[in-house]
């Protein structure tokens, strides 16, 4: 695409971009520390990460100055337009991710060491395939790429799975032993957590998808999910 | 309608608006213009819809005054311009020769951008075109079509107690507003606006915008203007232009959130095409 006549313009929406690019990879080894943390029971690390959470928070309020700037002063158009609206829906869903690795480190703390490690891989495993599908889908907003974008939507649903499962099996253990219930009941929130980001992540790349093509993703499969997310909470 | 419908899909270079809501108004199949051996208008074809507003947006020089001016044969009074193809109004095709360019247009009244107040009193500025085409007999009932002109126009509160005053007195936007009270006053049944607020401040600017959608319940409107914001806020359809060609034409809400073509995302995003 040609370059704005203002090419201040130009440049402004290619600082926001880059700066959500830059929330986007502080998440992503967010992600992958919280899980490290619970796995290696390392608090130092888990402390890091509570910590790193307020540069993300930063990192949002910046964005949206940025984009509020854009709407007040550029009345951004069409495509431009898109890409504004897109890059504000970004910038909250990577702040949310922000927050819910920021509670993955929380509950690594209240941890005793001692959990029962098949759970423990589980989440080390879900958050790799989130940390995954988040990576994927800030790439594919890099390069707005709607091919990309919706392969990270169908990837959702295998995360869904080994929710699923971590959850059964956590709750097998918990009957077993209900001294672990404490404790397992940390590892559920967490993987609660990890899927919830990869909700995010799959916003992320319907924002990229709309982007674009300047239609929304259709939403029966979404919803599909979200219903049936109800049914495991209860 | 049914049959200039049929007839439209079938135009080469014909734009499909998004919706086929309302009646149409205005149909002007394959127009070209020449100023000269210079071709300003390029088989333009499009269809205007009643009781609505048709922005036409474009780089300036890309023809729009020029088509917007087919559509009450005031490029006749053009001398070395020349207008081929069809415009019908209401299914009468307003070219023809046997059509009387003078009622034409009373029908199709028109406001341009810079207002134009004649040199007289506020009242005779409206009165002048009911006048010539007799459509008031007597003064009692000249007064009752000068105040709800005044009052359609959003001007009659501030120029009621000095209607004697000239027209030229009054502000900017006052005067503008007087302008499209004069084109209403004629009952047209389309009016057509040349940048009408370019010469406006953004209270006067609203002012009109405000007015235009009121208009919009009684008449087909036509406007131009260079401000996309304004396209956006007043249009219910819009007409991107560019060297002479009609390159997109749609539902407002379309064209500025998702247009079609790249040089009509390139224009209202403000790039280089
Ligand atoms: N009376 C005229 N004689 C000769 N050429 C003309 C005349 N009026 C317009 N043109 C030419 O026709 C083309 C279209 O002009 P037009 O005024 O319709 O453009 P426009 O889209 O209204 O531009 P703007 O936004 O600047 O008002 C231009 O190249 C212009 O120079
Ligand atoms: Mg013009």
């Amino acid at each position: 695409m040609p370059d704005h006549i203002v090419t201040a313009f130009t440049d402004e929406l290619e600082h926001l971009s880059a700066n959500l690019l830059r929330m986007g990879g502080l998440a992503e080894s967010m992600i992958m520390d919280a899980s490290r943390a619970v796995a290696t029971f390392d608090l130092e690390l888990a402390r890091d990460v509570i910590k790193r959470d307020r540069s993300i928070d930063e990192l949002e309020v910046e964005a949206e100055r940025a984009i509020i700037r854009l709407i007040a002063l550029r009345h951004p158009m069409a495509g431009d337009l898109r890409a504004v609206l897109g890059a504000m829906k970004l910038a909250g869903d990577i702040e949310r991710i922000g927050d819910l690795c920021k509670n993955i480190a929380k509950r690594c703390l209240e941890l005793n060491g001692d959990e029962n490690r098949a759970a423990v891989k589980g989440i080390e495993r879900m958050s790799r395939a989130v940390s995954h599908q988040l990576q994927m889908a800030l790439d594919c907003y890099l390069r707005q790429d709607i091919e990309a974008a919706k392969t990270v939507l169908d990837m959702d649903d295998d995360i869904d799975d080994h929710y699923t499962s971590l959850f059964r099996e956590t709750l097998t253990y918990m009957m077993e032993d209900p001294r672990q219930i404490g404790s397992n009941t940390h590892l559920i929130f967490m993987a609660k957590n990890l899927e919830r980001i990869g909700d995010h992540a799959t916003n992320i790349a319907k924002a990229v998808y709309y982007m674009v093509t300047g239609e929304a993703t259709t939403g029966a499969k979404v919803e599909s999910r979200l219903s049936g997310d109800e049914g495991e909470q209860r | 309608m049914d049959g200039n419908m049929e007839h439209f899909t079938q135009t080469k270079s014909s734009a499909r608006a998004d919706t086929a809501s309302a009646p149409i108004k205005v149909d002007c199949q394959n127009i070209d213009v020449y100023y000269g051996d210079k071709q300003a208008i390029e088989d333009i074809s499009l269809q205007i819809e009643d009781r609505s507003v048709t922005a036409f947006i474009g780089p300036s020089g890309c023809g729009k005054s020029t088509f917007l001016r087919c559509i009450n044969r005031m490029n006749d009074t053009i001398e070395s311009a020349k207008v081929t193809g069809k415009i019908f109004m209401d299914g009468a095709n307003i070219n023809d020769p046997a059509i009387d360019p003078v009622l034409l247009r009373s029908r199709v009244g028109m406001v341009f951008q810079k207002p134009n107040p004649f040199p007289k009193s506020i009242y005779d500025n409206i009165a002048y075109g009911p006048r010539i085409h007799g459509l008031a007999s007597g003064k009692a009932e000249m007064d009752e079509v000068v105040e709800n002109s005044l009052r359609k126009a959003g001007l009659w509160e501030e120029v009621k107690d000095r209607l004697l005053a000239p027209g030229t007195g009054l502000s900017g936007g006052q005067q503008q507003r007087l302008c499209i009270a004069r084109a209403i006053a004629v009952s047209p049944e389309v009016i057509l606006m040349d940048e009408p607020c370019s010469a406006l401040d953004p209270i006067a600017t609203a002012k009109i915008e405000e007015l235009i959608d009121e208009l919009r319940e009684r008449y087909c409107i036509v406007i131009v203007t260079h401000s996309m914001q304004q396209a956006a806020r007043v249009s219910q359809k819009t007409a991107f232009f560019h060297l002479g060609k009609l390159i997109e034409y749609g539902d407002t809400e379309r064209i500025f959130t998702n247009p079609e073509h790249g040089r009509t995302q390139d224009y209202i995003t403000g790039r280089f095409g």
